[in-house]
């Protein structure tokens, strides 16, 4: 039968099939069990799997996120979720001081399997703190994985490969494109590696770097520069971190240029953190400067200016031209 | 009826033993054997030795930082010995009474002070989290534990404390909440020791208790004599049992006093008064039970001399073993991000581990 999902359908697919196998694993947060989340993400779960798996909590990150900590210690897999990133840092200091902590504070004593779901990015005309692309803060931090997908099978995979995970993982789901399209999708549960880069489309001319709702925008660059006679190696990062500095390594000695787009802020973005690896792995391979295409180091605008700050396909292109040209 | 006698809006504090160790609350007595009394007793004086010998060698330049419990030995070994081995310690970082009642090791105790983390490696079995510094954080780690034995159906109970400043954190309103609200087996003490660091307790809030903040979560609350071992004992024997009993969670002020400092790094003569301490000094804890105990001719000179000094040769003979072999394994520090090392931290720990031999 065809099983055909969107993004968040996956997410829901993944919790379901997750939960029917490992009875340890708790779903709560803000308006995820009645409800089933703001963005539909947790819907009948509660239904399947009752109130003491799948439950409301009153409005407060920090506790949802340090009653994790707790019951992950206490045996059991919490996925917790947060509304949206920009509410994530009431939780902050959970977060950094112990979920990315425990393991390493007690030597291994206490260890946390557990993931923090939250929908991340802009474009979806939302009001202020509900377009935040924050993940380079988190991984900044030792102690955490950063996982964002990009598509409803990756998504699916490595949200089931982040709750069987025995460390903490942040999920961190691209919103714009929740229900942006549909992909036939295995039923039955699987795992895709985390810390494992795709290479999306192959190309000999240049690497572009980029992860989450910006990939498709990626896509659409490289259709306009292929017209141009330019072919672009793109790759999905999928994990921010760990992060697979091999698959663009071997890729931008393959084609000695590097392009790495994001929607967050360019100053000390993961971008940075790409560009300085390439440069430490790679350097000699360089026929051009690694370049980024970002969000600008500003505050995200509001809806009417949103448009200006999430790179645009033609602004990706421009750049992947300017590259080659270089 | 300990809970009942005792509203939490004024200042009447739940006390067994007066300041005199007479006895005011015959029907409240807890029934201990004269072993378990000295074995209380032996605790507090266990927890006072580690703590002098700690400032000592920290002034001898021996130690680093550390943070004495010296006044407050009554409020964490009374309400931590009416836990049960399979309850749940959740510590902050001055509850070393509580510690050893739960059967930490002296060896960890001391790792952990002297700077390094397997001190924070509890042995199997023992139920205690590592110390935690960010304050009050600790306190959503306890709601997780209780609500999780909620969700499992287990019936073990979780004692969590915190000082009189954490209760402006914000976590520890979240916490108290989440643990009302979900019926959480959690008994929150706090330990008023009525400075947080230099702040005194009466501009921390303006609540006129601790304790009556219990009633906005909708929990029990009391306010104890947090220097009477037998009023911690009953008071948080009461709560747990009512927590495990699916009562949920319950907030008591431990009534207490630092008789030192915050740590070995700050002077409390600059925030408070000779005279303030001198007035607690009399209120020691240990002092008190003492008294009880010398009346009741359980406790007699000799037995606390030479207790004294076998508390005093084991802190000894500990620290020098943890002094002069405890330095952290290069490894170490990488090893426990993750289950699995990533390859970028495995290329950091090889290249400095080359950069030792020579290599680079």
């Amino acid at each position: 039968m065809a099983n055909k999902l969107n993004i968040v359908e996956a997410v829901n697919q993944a919790l379901m099939n997750e939960m029917e196998k490992d009875e340890t694993i708790v779903v709560y947060g803000e308006d995820v069990g009645v409800e089933g989340g703001v963005f539909r993400a947790t819907v009948n779960l509660q239904k399947k799997f009752g109130k003491d798996r799948v439950f409301d909590t009153p409005l407060a990150e920090s506790a949802i996120v340090g009653t994790a900590v707790g019951m992950a210690i206490n045996g059991l897999k919490p996925v917790v979720e947060l509304q949206f990133m920009g509410f994530s840092y009431p939780a902050f200091n959970q977060i950094i001081s112990h979920v990315a902590r425990m393991r390493n504070r007690s030597r291994g004593r206490y260890t946390l399997p557990m993931v923090i779901r939250a929908p991340y990015g802009g474009g979806i005309r939302a009001l202020e703190h509900h377009s935040e692309s924050t993940e380079a803060l988190y991984a900044h931090i030792p102690g955490l994985k950063v996982v964002i997908p990009s598509t409803p099978y990756d998504t699916k995979g490595l949200l089931i490969a982040a709750i069987r995970d025995p460390d903490p993982v942040i999920f961190l789901e691209p919103k714009r494109i929740y229900r942006a399209f549909r992909q036939e999708i295995p039923e039955e549960t699987y795992e895709l590696p985390i810390g494992k880069a795709k290479v999306v489309e192959e190309g000999e001319d240049i690497t572009v770097i980029t992860w989450g709702a910006m990939v498709r925008d990626v896509q659409k660059a490289s259709e306009m520069v292929k017209e141009k006679g330019i072919y672009p190696e793109i790759i999905d990062l999928r994990t921010i971190s760990p992060m697979d500095r091999e698959t663009f390594i071997e890729s931008v000695k393959k084609t000695g240029r590097a392009v790495i787009v994001h929607e967050a802020p360019k100053t000390l973005g993961v971008g940075a953190e790409i560009v300085a690896i390439i440069n430490e792995k790679a350097f000699l391979y360089l026929e051009a400067p690694p370049t980024r295409v970002t969000g600008f180091d500003t505050t995200f605008p509001l809806p009417r200016g949103e448009k200006h700050y999430i790179p645009s396909p033609e602004r990706i292109a421009k750049t992947i031209e300017d590259v080659v040209k270089f | 009826m300990r809970f009942e006698d005792c509203n939490p809006i004024g200042d009447k504090h739940y006390r067994i033993l007066d300041f005199d160790g007479n006895v005011i609350r015959e029907e409240d007595i807890p029934s201990f054997s004269d072993e378990e009394l000295l074995y209380l007793y032996w605790t507090m004086l266990f927890s006072r030795t580690i703590d002098e010998k700690n400032i000592s060698y920290q002034r001898q330049g021996r130690m680093l930082t550390y943070a004495p419990n010296i006044g407050q030995e009554a409020t964490q070994v009374g309400s931590a010995y009416a836990m049960e081995k399979n309850d749940w310690l959740v510590p902050s970082y001055r509850e070393l009474g509580a510690w050893l009642i739960k059967g930490v090791p002296l060896k960890n105790i001391f790792l952990y002070w002297y700077g390094n983390e397997w001190g924070s490696h509890m042995p199997e079995g023992v139920r205690v989290l590592p110390i935690s510094v960010p304050i009050a954080s600790q306190l959503q780690h306890a709601t997780g534990i209780g609500m999780a034995n909620n969700i499992k159906g287990e019936k073990n109970v979780v004692v969590t404390y915190v000082g009189d400043g954490g209760t402006s954190q914000g976590d520890f309103h979240e916490a108290l909440n989440f643990a009302a609200v979900f019926k959480a087996p959690v008994v929150f003490i706090i330990q008023n020791n009525q400075y947080a660091i230099s702040l005194p307790r009466k501009v921390q809030t303006a609540s006129e208790t601790l304790a009556q903040k219990a009633i906005a979560y909708g929990m029990p609350g009391i306010l104890v004599d947090g220097n009477d071992i037998f009023a911690m004992y009953s008071v948080t024997k009461e709560a747990i049992e009512r927590a495990r009993e699916g009562g949920g969670p319950t907030l008591i002020e431990a009534y207490t006093y630092r008789l030192g400092a915050h740590t070995t790094s700050d002077d409390p003569t600059k925030y408070r008064e000779d005279e303030e301490v001198e007035k607690w000094k009399e209120k020691d804890p240990i002092l008190r039970f003492k008294k009880y105990l010398k009346n009741k001719g359980i406790l007699t000179e000799e037995w606390e001399e030479n207790t004294k000094k076998e508390l005093e040769k084991e802190v000894t003979s500990t620290f020098e073993e943890i002094e002069n072999k405890s330095d952290t394994l290069i490894e170490d520090i990488f090893k426990y991000h993750y289950e699995t090392m990533p390859p970028h931290l495995e290329e950091q720990l090889e290249d400095y581990k080359s950069f030792l031999e020579g290599g680079r």
